[in-house]
């Protein structure tokens, strides 16, 4: 896939976040192109959850921009930058365990008016997942972990999203799972939904990736198409031996 | 091996010092209640139709501690937070509700046309205190969000001190007392028992909001967003959900309700001053808690049974004790009636248990 001849779908520019005093991502530039897979690799508090909350505008940057579509979204309330096309996976999948799976799909689908196409939405949603369908009317709660992830990836896909944000999907699912769960999003990418997945996992998520951005302590380190980033010894050393 | 080490944990806690005292504490209630129970009711004091008449006003009583019980409980299941001032949110409609009715009944308009007169009365009522609660959220709550949760709590306090000063000071300190409805005085024979009117109405009124509001949390768009922020306010957000707005939401519905119960608090007992939602208000809170704080059929079901241990406890229970003046222990029987259930519900009526809380 070309990388460089459209205009990014995503855009980070130089953007540095802080909670109170505590600077979290530092000049970080990442760009997304229409139809990708990109993955983002880090350690733990790297500052990969809060690269997408940055995205969404749940925290804002204290320095930098976002852009979609070439447009800022820096600095919009999350409920615009949902309404514009951008939905998100959460780590540990945060299903309202409460409701039920049905109420969790129609919070995705939440800042829609679209009536028959959310309609049409559901069908995609348990035609990629046909468990979630049968179990619509359970709580969330009660469901295994593999299904929540299901349920979270469903809730998610509610929004019609052109850019789909994953935080660590495969955080805590068996390896049978993890591997189902990737092949899912490579079908979503490929019905047209460009795909953010963030990961501690590198070789899975490279498996499944355009390109990789490698973040370390807030900052990019290390950005190149996946097959590069298998083989860099750099990366081999860092984040690829210490995981098999 | 897991096995044995529960066990284990299980019997030292059946030695546990503490538990043996409840469990002590549990069985003397029981026994208590039962001798006064048995007490009064082979007594014969009371008729079968006076039993009836106090369990008849217990549950419009409680009906009205209910709407404003679900005050409490919807804004405790967003923020986790009591706020102490929703009494006088109840207190500001009733009074402003009176000015209302004062109006058309000088206007004659109050007897000419009730159904109308009430129903306009009934809008001003919600408007106020939706307004009051949603200028309380704005001006004192909202400013706070993110603060240790004692903060807020304390701020509410205060904010129904001001409250109550502020109504005294506009209105004076004197009681006012709402016009009679001509076409709700007397009673009506239902199922072959004689109910009073307004008592009649006010237990339908808020039969009727409660199920207004059950539809509306459950089935509607903007309840789901209440339920999905009061679950969890980050993922709610991140899901697009305005959770600034929805607050407002949830003030502004437990305000309404709390101006329902206003107005039917005018029509059963008519006097109003600015302390009148003082008590209620305690009340009120006292029947989430006792219902499950956060839960809202709690609330519903707290209200009602706080309406009826309160109204029929003393004849029922203190007369049989052999208790002097038991008639004027009514706030003494629902305050006892908090501790009961909490000990032997410590989470309340349908509270659900505190380890599920956060699974
Ligand atoms: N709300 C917050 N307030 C203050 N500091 C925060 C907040 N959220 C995150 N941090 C800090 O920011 C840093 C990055 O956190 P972040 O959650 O983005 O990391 P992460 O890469 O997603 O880590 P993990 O792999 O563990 O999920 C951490 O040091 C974390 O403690
Ligand atoms: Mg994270």
């Amino acid at each position: 896939m070309s990388t460089t001849d459209a205009t990014p779908v995503l855009e980070l520019r130089s953007v540095s976040t802080h909670y109170g005093p505590i600077q979290v991502l530092r000049d970080v530039d990442v760009a997304i192109y229409p139809g990708e897979i990109v993955c983002l690799l880090g350690g733990n508090a790297s500052g990969k959850t809060t690269t997408l909350k940055t995205i969404l505008g749940y925290v804002k940057p204290s320095s930098g921009s976002v852009h979609l579509e070439g447009q800022r979204i820096s600095g919009l309330p999350t409920t615009e930058v949902v309404e514009r096309g951008i939905s998100m996976v959460p780590e540990n999948r945060r299903l309202f365990k409460r409701m039920t799976v049905r109420e969790n799909l129609e919070i995705g689908a939440y800042l829609r008016s679209d009536r028959d196409a959310v309609e049409d939405d559901y069908e995609r949603v348990f035609e990629l997942f046909p468990r979630v369908k049968e179990r619509l009317h359970q709580r969330a709660g009660t469901l295994s972990g593999g299904e929540q992830q299901m349920v979270a990836v469903g809730r998610a896909l509610m929004a019609r999203p052109s850019v789909l944000l994953m935080d660590e999907p495969s955080m805590g699912l068996a390896p049978v799972l993890v591997q189902q769960n990737f092949d899912i999003i490579q079908q979503i990418n490929q019905a047209g939904t460009t795909v953010f997945v963030v990961e501690q996992n590198a070789n899975m998520a490279l498996s499944i990736a355009d390109r990789g951005y490698v973040l370390q302590t807030g900052r990019i380190v290390l950005s190149d198409h996946s097959d590069a980033l298998l083989s860099n010894p750099e990366m081999q050393r860092a984040y690829l031996g210490q995981i098999d | 091996m897991a096995q044995a080490t529960t066990t284990a944990r299980r019997r030292t806690r059946r030695l546990n010092p503490i538990d043996a005292f409840l469990w002590l504490i549990r069985i003397v209630a029981v026994v208590v209640i039962l001798v006064g129970l048995t007490n009064s009711l082979t007594s014969g004091r009371l008729s079968a139709q006076q039993w009836r008449d106090l369990m008849v006003f217990g549950v419009s009583q409680g009906s009205v501690y209910a709407l404003i019980a679900l005050g409490y409980t919807l804004v405790y299941g967003v923020l986790k937070f009591i706020n102490f001032a929703h009494g006088e949110v109840f207190m500001s409609s009733t009074m402003i509700g009176f000015f209302a009715a004062d109006a058309l009944a000088r206007s004659g308009m109050w007897n000419d046309q009730p159904i109308v007169s009430l129903f306009i009365v009934l809008i001003v009522c919600m408007l106020t205190s939706t307004l009051v609660a949603i200028t309380l959220e704005r001006v004192a709550y909202r400013p706070l969000r993110g603060s240790p949760r004692l903060v807020p709590l304390i701020t509410s306090i205060g904010a129904s001190f001001f409250l109550q000063y502020t109504f005294a000071g506009l209105f004076g300190v004197g009681t006012r007392s709402w016009p009679q409805v001509e076409i709700l005085q007397g009673s009506w024979q239902f199922l072959g028992f004689r109910i009073v009117r307004t008592q009649a109405v006010v237990i339908l009124a808020a039969l009727a909001m409660m199920a207004l509001l059950y539809v509306f949390v459950e089935r509607t768009r903007t309840g789901r967003a209440m339920r999905a922020v009061a679950e969890d306010q980050e993922t709610a957000a991140l899901m697009g959900i305005d959770v600034n707005r929805t607050i407002v939401v949830v003030f502004g519905v437990g305000g309404a309700m709390a101006g329902v119960a206003g107005f039917l608090w005018g029509l059963a007992f008519q006097t109003v001053f600015f302390f009148t939602g003082f008590l209620p208000g305690i009340k009120a809170f006292t029947a989430a808690v006792l219902g499950g704080i956060g839960n809202i059929a709690g609330a519903m079901v707290g209200g009602i049974s706080l309406g009826i241990f309160e109204q029929v406890g003393p004849s029922a229970v203190l007369a049989g004790l052999g208790v002097e003046g038991f008639n004027q222990l009514k706030d003494v029987v629902a305050f006892t009636a908090l501790v009961l259930v909490l000990i032997f519900r410590p989470s309340g009526i349908l509270g659900e248990r505190l380890s599920e809380e956060r699974a």
